[in-house]
């Protein structure tokens, strides 16, 4: 039914979480996450606004600290790591923001071949080379003298792709790559995932709320609400799932409209304990 | 009982300001810090100067500053003048005139209106940038390739200010003293050599060196400043113009109390 790559060699955890939890001050946001992402697989994080999955995945490439917990990642757990060990890690990791985050006051090109002359000593030759490979592999050829700002947000988006593709990933991260884009454009950065993956065989984690995006490209899914991870399993297990909040979700059910007085109080009063429905 | 209450919360407000700020100046020093690590340590270790950075910024704060500034500071030397004549005259003694201007601009006002100037031009540009990069989330961006948004940011600024505000500040005094040339011309019997060999005379060189002492100071104060207001950017496009209000205010007050440490601290070492 889905086509995962689950070869047996390519089972073992590539990402292991341990009971993670992350705070802002001292509200709560993560309360206690643990799942696996296996080598070379799509794994897509799903959830509602305010869910938590935007500072998941925040934690995942180390932007924020956790307040406790566990993430092994090639062996190392960033959550106690040095700043110098976890942009070790980095170097080996990709991640594609929601906007772009493309810098500005560079050229599309400057922006791909940050890193690599950031971090690697290669000559001038070599790095255009691999700059028009990524650009290339994004569809973006012929663009790398273009500045951000003359680029439609799909063309950024498939640019801020190359960047984080630029220093050969192990894994890549995708915040929301569908927002704010139309249905054919979203389309087309959902390809461009599909074709990453056959291409490279890359682990890629994508937080997404775009359900029809997450079923095309997710090997696995894990569904995060309030905080906790609500279900996790393939794409198909998503589906057949009888759990009422998955239910919810991938029905697309709207909150139960609170239509009582009484039950608008107690609501409020128990903040903790949303209404049982 | 109400009014112990509500002497508990003074101060405990008190309190709270008090820590609040101190926590932001020592946030100030160490992004310093670490602007200075980045500029004279790391370079040692294979983590080059960003050059290109620094040169275009000294441009942006130093050289594209220069019309506005001349203007401002010729009409301050010229207010100068009149101010200073108002007494002088009195006494008979409007060749004075000459002195005071100089005297007045490369102690304090060379150094002081350079500042506010830059302040406007490049303080709140550190801020409203560097905020709008938060905002879009480039700073994150950076720190997901590994790359430090001091080193890659911050230090290209610190240098240009560093280097950019003494020169802009020597400028400022020569068309300061131009400002008090032109009065000193049109209404004191001055003739140009003349108004300019009695400001000369007048000057001494550590009048000149204190001032620029303080430039520099400023020019680190109001980097840090508009940096670390850009990097404590909040969420959304209206935390970006905050910022860059407060960019502006803190260093104006910033810039004022390193100005009065300073030259208190000249005054008690006797150097005039």
């Amino acid at each position: 039914m889905d086509q995962t790559t689950g070869m047996a060699m390519e089972s073992e955890a590539m990402i292991s979480l341990r009971n993670l939890r992350v705070s802002y001050g001292d509200r709560e946001i993560l309360h206690g996450i643990s799942f696996d992402v296996k080598r070379g697989e799509t794994l897509v994080i799903l959830g509602g606004s305010g869910s938590g999955k935007s500072t998941l995945l925040r934690t995942l490439v180390g932007l924020e600290r956790p307040s406790s917990g566990e993430i092994w990642l090639k062996g190392k757990n960033i959550a106690a790591i040095s700043p110098a060990e976890m942009d070790e890690i980095r170097k080996k990791i990709g991640m594609s923001f929601q906007g772009g985050a493309l810098f500005g006051s560079m050229t599309v090109g400057e922006n791909v071949a940050l890193p690599l002359r950031e971090h690697t000593k290669l000559e001038e030759p070599t790095i255009e080379i691999i700059l028009r490979l990524k650009l290339d592999q994004v569809g973006l050829s012929g663009f790398e003298n273009y500045m951000p700002s003359q680029l439609s947000g799909g063309m950024k988006k498939r640019a801020a792709v190359a960047r984080a593709l630029a220093m050969d990933p192990e894994i890549l991260f995708f915040d929301e790559p569908s927002a704010g884009l139309d249905p054919i454009i979203a389309a087309g950065v959902d390809e461009l995932i599909l074709d990453l993956k056959k291409a490279f065989h890359m682990t890629i984690i994508v937080v997404t709320h775009e359900l029809a995006s997450a079923f095309l490209i997710a090997d696995r899914m894990v569904l995060i609400d309030k905080g906790h991870v609500v279900a996790i399993g393939t794409t198909a297990e998503m589906r057949a799932s009888q759990q009422p909040r998955v239910r919810q979700f991938l029905d697309r059910v709207p909150e139960p409209a609170v239509s009582q007085e009484l039950d608008y109080l107690q609501m409020l009063t128990e903040q903790n304990h949303p209404p049982t429905r | 009982m109400v009014l112990v209450g509500g002497k508990v919360e003074v101060a405990t407000q008190i309190g709270q300001t008090v820590t609040d700020g101190l926590a932001y100046l020592g946030g100030l020093t160490m992004l310093g810090i670490r602007a200075a690590y980045f500029t004279f340590v790391s370079p040692f270790q294979g983590k080059p100067l960003r050059w290109r950075g620094a040169i275009s910024q000294a441009m942006q704060t130093g050289v594209r500053a220069l019309p506005i500034l001349s203007l401002i500071t010729f009409f301050i030397g010229l207010i100068l003048a009149l101010q200073a004549a108002y007494e002088l005259r009195r006494f008979g003694a409007l060749n004075y005139v000459a002195s005071a201007v100089a005297i007045s601009m490369t102690r304090e006002l060379g150094p002081l209106i350079t500042a506010i100037l830059v302040i406007g031009r490049s303080g709140s540009a550190f801020a409203a940038e560097i905020g709008t990069m938060k905002v879009t989330e480039e700073i994150d961006a950076l720190e997901t390739m590994a790359i430090d948004p001091v080193h890659f940011l911050v230090a290209p600024k610190f240098i240009a200010m560093i280097v950019m505000l003494p020169c802009l500040t020597i400028w400022a005094n020569m068309m300061g003293i131009l400002g008090g040339a032109v009065f000193g011309v049109a209404q004191a019997d001055f003739t140009w050599t003349r108004y300019i060999l009695s400001s000369v005379d007048a000057l001494f060189l550590r009048d000149i060196v204190t001032g620029l002492v303080k430039s520099v100071m400023f020019g680190i104060t109001i980097t840090a400043v508009g940096c670390q207001e850009g990097l404590l950017t909040g969420a959304g496009a209206e935390q970006v113009g905050k910022s860059t209000t407060r960019a502006v205010v803190v260093s104006i007050f910033m810039v004022i109390l390193v100005d009065l440490v300073f030259t208190a601290l000249f005054f008690f070492m006797g150097a005039r």
